[in-house]
């Protein structure tokens, strides 16, 4: 089948699922629902297979329509295959697909069912712009589709205020990144008069390193990835983000959406190696965003914010191995969190369907008697995540540390030190979850039970590949990174220097040797404290004081915001409202009379020419005495 | 002779209307009004993809001062007469769920005001365009004034003193532009043909009061800040038809004018002056945005958002860009859509609850999908997402903004965040959340209302994912337009 046919039937899919299930929301059977949205998605995950088996190396364009034009200005609506779109599209609709089957299992019982899966098709389909587009503003529209449908799915059960608020949190903090983005957009224009990557990449080859249009541009656009892939300072949303039901928050914040700022970046890897001051604010923003939301991880007591700010942390290392031109290994790492995150979410959330919507884990324990299956692959995912090997978070996380080491002692150093935390925090839910005794009421003891097949097949799915995702680029020259190159020939090309560094083989093993140790180290650390010492996280009343308190409370960063943001806007709202429409009201009638008094003087110059102009004169001024005449009702 | 039409079909039915005394009257004036559509999307149509003017006609006015009433369709004009062709028969559609007194002169007054509006759109004649520019002032001013809230009165004279009187500034540019036409050794021969004035030679002294005066006309006509103050009141207090037909149409008059006359005829005067207009019509953009982040009714709401978006468009305007004119021009159309879809959604609301306070309102989605997808859909679109119309406009006027100054285009951009942030709080409050006393028995849209919406919806995809059907067509003018303005 031609290309550009099977190109535009992987959006088509999901979007027809949407329309179907949309359209007929309530009068689509409730049975139909969930293998209409799923085989949407599995279709395009086949048509995806089926582009990647034929793929011969070589970039494949296919454009539907001439989008937006004006002038010399062409934007078309086109797609482009390459190494980059295949990888996005496998993880995008496999482990969507996925998803969409869990979904059946822990939905069906909802009164939005139809809705809610069709609004899953339609991220999908935005999804599948974002990652197949042939340029910026393709990616564009998808960027804010799937932040249109974060926004709807987070605020899914729409009677819960603050449900909705994290919602409108998400949405206006994702368009904060989108102002950079779209501005970038602009910026690419000017310098490059086209939206196209070809054409972009092609010409930038010519610019020389340390340009400061690029340096513009690629800030812009990384301001973009900041707010979708929630780094610091835009990443408060992503924990609030929980609100929505949690296929979502395996979904979308964590397996897919979120990771739309690292696809960005490595689509762009031309302009941002051409840029080394954007990668070293790149490096220091990830460090930071990496080791804030690990800490933060380490005392919650929610299941699914525990993994949320595991999320932001481990997006922080991805944007870590970009910062040091590490582009492969940040897209590995992509891929095997999408693997390892999905599993832990959709865990979580079978835990959560048998704890009857508890997700305080405070007030659970010993769960692994009843959920066999998902305390198993919930313990797969843990060890994967961790960075225990041979699981795949272990290689990919590795990889980019080996990177940075090259790049920066420092900042490796700081690399490990967010790798203990994450083994730490990981170890303590599954222990505090799992382990010990059961700490729930004794109607939720009554209830428990593992989960449908529908979810337990999806979680055995992604266990596999959280074990064996790592064989996807196996140290010293794997697989995937001799597929992306040719996607980084425009980097090497620039800036031989800045990439493409070979880590001698001693030095490899005793990075890797550092981190398995941090890793374990951390784990035995957890199991001390938590399995052989019954430690149970204080309840909320407790008094925390000191750094417990500061983090706790994730450092007051919301509260920050609203008193440095939030309230002087609404304040300005108000001050404008009340007084600076009174005074502009007053200075335009005090003006417009001075003015009028002026525009007298005019006449009279004016008065060698009577005619028309009289004529009109007379016209209005009738007009306006006709009009008050009138008027007295 | 179809331009020609389109003006008189409305006068014509109008008039006839006014001596029906019986309760088929609105019916009437809606198969005017859709009868009037059809014309205009005949000329949309049929019009040619070029720099011309179409479907003209011209006849002595005043013959001996050489005033023609002449008038057409070209490239700037088309998109604004499809848009009151469309939305005319909407709006007087939207207006049926409401019992109005004296019904016969209520929708004969949107037919005049119709035909006023088309006049301002197709007039040749420069003189012709002021009669129809201050003639589409009465018909909304009394539509306003009768059936109007309860500071009507107060409110309604403040917007007609207000903008007649930004009118005679244009009144007397434009009479001395008049004097300095002229044909060479023919002293006392004038011509007020529009083009005509793009000819001249002023001037810079000239180019600069020009510009002021023509400035402030539109100015306050869209409005721009800080000519504004008229603008939220009177949208608030006017019946919901007429504030459509003042947010919808006919602040386009203001951008419209900006685009026919001030670009062209005083190109020197946007040299000198266009920094301080863009940043005036940049200062509305956030100025109007914050306000309507604390607004709780909801029509003052979409007052000061539509007021925050017109600075968008003028400030695409004044950057003299393609992107910034083509801009303009989709987002007229775009914006009068969504607008008075909004609109209609809180009168919808308001008809239900008697409230159009968010802090009264909430949960309404509970018993009303079909209301809550039209709403949705037209808050995208204002809202400016990808692949609806909203997003089209923003994208080239920013761009344009952008490209003339960045720092402008920059905070113009904040109308990103601002514009999701208030409309979301807008639906947020309305929508969702828990019911209260007023929301808890809420009906669905009627067929009518669903009627008015559904329209309006397939143009917010239609505009939002094939542009090109309306940007191809104006494009032609838009750069020989522009060759003007860098003469």
């Amino acid at each position: 089948m031609q290309t550009d046919l099977l190109c535009s039937l992987i959006p088509l899919f999901p979007l027809i699922g949407f329309a179907i299930n949309g359209l007929g929301f309530r009068k689509v059977p409730a049975s139909l629902v969930g293998p209409i949205s799923s085989a949407a998605a599995l279709a395009s995950f086949a048509v995806s297979l089926m582009l990647f088996s034929g793929f011969s190396g070589q970039p494949v364009k296919a454009t539907l329509f001439d989008w937006i034009s004006v002038g010399s200005l062409h934007i078309n609506f086109s797609f482009q295959i390459d190494q980059l779109s295949l990888l996005m599209l496998l993880i995008v609709t496999g482990v969507g697909s996925l998803i969409h089957i869990y979904s059946i299992g822990y939905m069906k019982h909802d009164e939005g069912f139809g809705k809610f899966m069709a609004f899953l098709n339609l991220f999908l389909f935005f999804m599948l712009l974002l990652v197949t587009g042939s340029n910026y503003v393709i990616m564009f529209i998808g960027w804010e589709g799937v932040g249109l449908c974060s926004y709807l799915l987070i605020g899914f059960w729409n009677k819960n205020v603050n449900y909705n608020n994290a919602a409108r949190k998400a949405f206006v903090m994702n368009r904060i990144g989108d102002l950079g983005f779209l501005l970038g957009i602009f910026l690419l224009i000017t310098t490059f008069g086209s939206v196209e990557y070809t054409d972009i990449f092609e010409q930038a080859t010519r610019f020389a390193v340390g340009d400061k249009m690029i340096l513009a541009i690629t800030l812009l656009l990384f301001v973009g990835a900041m707010g979708k892939s929630a780094q610091i300072p835009l990443y408060t949303w992503l924990p609030d983000a929980m609100a929505g039901p949690t296929p979502v928050s395996a979904l979308i914040h964590a397996a897919t959406m979120v990771t739309a700022g690292i696809y960005m970046i490595v689509r762009s890897n031309v302009l941002y190696t051409l840029s080394p001051v954007t990668l070293e604010v790149i490096g220091v923003i990830a460090i930071a965003t990496a080791i804030l939301a690990a800490s933060i991880g380490l005392l919650q007591n929610d299941i699914k914010k525990v993994l949320a700010y595991s999320t932001v942390s481990q997006l922080g290392y991805m944007f870590l191995g970009l910062s040091v031109a590490a582009y492969s290994s940040g897209m590995f790492h992509v891929i095997t969190h999408a693997f390892f995150k999905a599993l832990l979410f959709l865990g979580a959330g079978s835990v959560i369907h048998a704890m009857s919507d508890e997700q305080d884990i405070r007030n659970m324990g010993g769960l692994r008697k009843h959920l066999p299956l998902t305390f198993i692959t919930f313990l797969l995912g843990t060890i994967a995540i961790a960075g225990i090997p041979p699981f795949a978070g272990f290689f990919s996380k590795d990889e980019i540390l080996a990177h940075v080491f090259l790049h920066n002692k420092a900042l490796w150093g700081l690399g490990l030190v967010g790798s203990a935390m994450t083994s730490f925090y990981m170890f303590r839910l599954l222990f505090l979850t799992f382990f010990g005794e059961f700490r729930g009421t004794e109607a939720q003891r009554h209830h428990l039970h593992e989960s449908p097949a529908t979810m337990t097949l999806p979680l055995i799915v992604l266990a596999v590949l959280s074990v064996a995702g790592g064989l996807l680029n196996l140290p010293g020259g794997g697989w995937l990174s001799h597929f992306m190159e040719p996607l980084f020939a425009g980097s090497a090309q620039v800036s031989p220097e800045a990439f493409g560094h070979e880590i001698d083989h001693s030095t490899e093993y005793m990075l890797m040797g550092i981190s398995t140790a941090v890793a374990i180290g951390s784990a035995i650390a957890a199991y001390v404290v938590y399995i052989s010492r019954h430690a149970v996280p204080a309840p909320e009343s407790a008094e925390r004081s000191g750094i417990a308190k500061l983090v706790y409370n994730k450092y007051f960063v919301d509260e920050l915001y609203e008193i440095a943001i939030v309230r002087p806007i609404r304040a300005l709202g108000d001050a404008l409202y009340n007084f600076g429409e009174f005074i502009i009201d007053g200075i335009v009638n005090g003006v417009a009379w001075i003015v009028r008094a002026a525009s007298a003087q005019l006449r009279l110059l004016q008065s060698g020419s009577i005619g028309f102009y009289v004529f009109a004169m007379v016209f209005s001024i009738a007009v306006i005495v006709i009009v008050r005449f009138f008027v007295r009702f | 002779m179809l331009t020609l039409s389109l003006i008189l079909l409305p006068v014509v039915a109008a008039t006839l209307l006014l001596l029906i005394k019986s309760p088929a009257v609105k019916t009437l004036a809606l198969g005017a009004a859709l009868v009037e559509l059809a014309l205009a999307a005949y000329a949309f149509a049929t019009f040619k993809a070029d720099a011309q003017m179409q479907f003209e006609f011209d006849y002595p006015w005043i013959a001996g001062a050489g005033i023609r009433f002449s008038g057409g369709i070209d490239g700037i004009s088309v998109l604004l007469v499809l848009l009151t062709g469309l939305l005319t028969p909407l709006i007087t559609l939207s207006a049926f769920g409401r019992e109005y007194d004296r019904p016969s002169t209520f929708y004969s007054l949107i037919l005049y005001m119709q035909a006023a509006l088309m006049g301002v759109f197709t007039a040749r004649d420069a003189f012709l365009f002021y009669l129809f520019f201050e003639a589409a002032l009465i018909p909304v001013y009394f539509l306003a004034a009768m059936w109007g809230g309860e500071k009507r009165i107060a409110v309604t004279f403040k917007f007609f003193i207000y903008t007649i009187f930004g009118s005679l500034f244009m009144l007397v540019a434009l009479v001395y532009l008049y004097y300095q036409t002229g044909v060479p050794g023919k002293p006392g021969v004038h011509s007020s043909a529009i083009v005509d004035f793009y000819n001249l030679n002023l001037t810079p002294a000239a180019q600069g009061w020009v510009f002021w005066a023509f400035f402030i006309a539109f100015a306050i006509k869209m409005p721009v800040f800080p000519f504004h103050t008229w603008q939220p009141d009177t949208y608030v207090e006017s019946p919901t038809p007429a504030t459509m037909l003042l947010s919808g149409i006919m602040l386009k008059m203001g951008v419209y004018g900006l685009i026919r006359f001030l670009l062209p005829i005083v190109p020197a005067g946007l040299e000198t002056w266009g920094l301080l207009a863009t940043t005036l019509s940049v200062t509305g953009i956030v100025y109007g945005s914050i306000i309507a982040i604390r607004q709780r009714d909801m029509k003052r709401l979409i007052a000061y958002s539509s007021f925050a978006h017109v600075g968008l468009m003028a400030a695409g305007v004044f950057s003299q860009t393609a992107n910034g004119l083509q801009g303009a021009l989709i987002q007229m159309l775009a914006h009068g859509i969504n607008v008075v879809g909004l609109f209609f959604v809180a009168e919808i609301i308001f008809g239900r609850t008697n409230s159009r306070f968010l802090d009264q309102l909430g949960g309404i989605t509970r018993t009303t999908p079909k209301l809550t997808v039209y709403f949705m859909i037209l808050l995208l679109g204002s809202v400016a997402l990808p692949l609806t119309n909203g997003f089209v406009g923003e994208f080239l006027l920013l761009n344009g903004v952008f490209a003339y100054n960045n720092w402008l285009g920059a905070v113009a951009g904040l109308t990103i965040i601002l514009g999701a942030v208030y409309m979301l709080r807008m639906f947020q409050k309305s929508m969702f959340g828990p019911t209260s006393a007023r929301t808890e028995t809420f009906d669905d849209l009627s067929g009518a209302e669903s009627w008015v919406l559904l329209p309006l919806a397939v143009m917010v995809f239609w505009i939002g994912i094939y542009p090109n059907s309306f940007l191809k067509v104006t494009e032609p003018a838009v750069l020989n337009l522009l060759q003007y303005v860098v003469k």
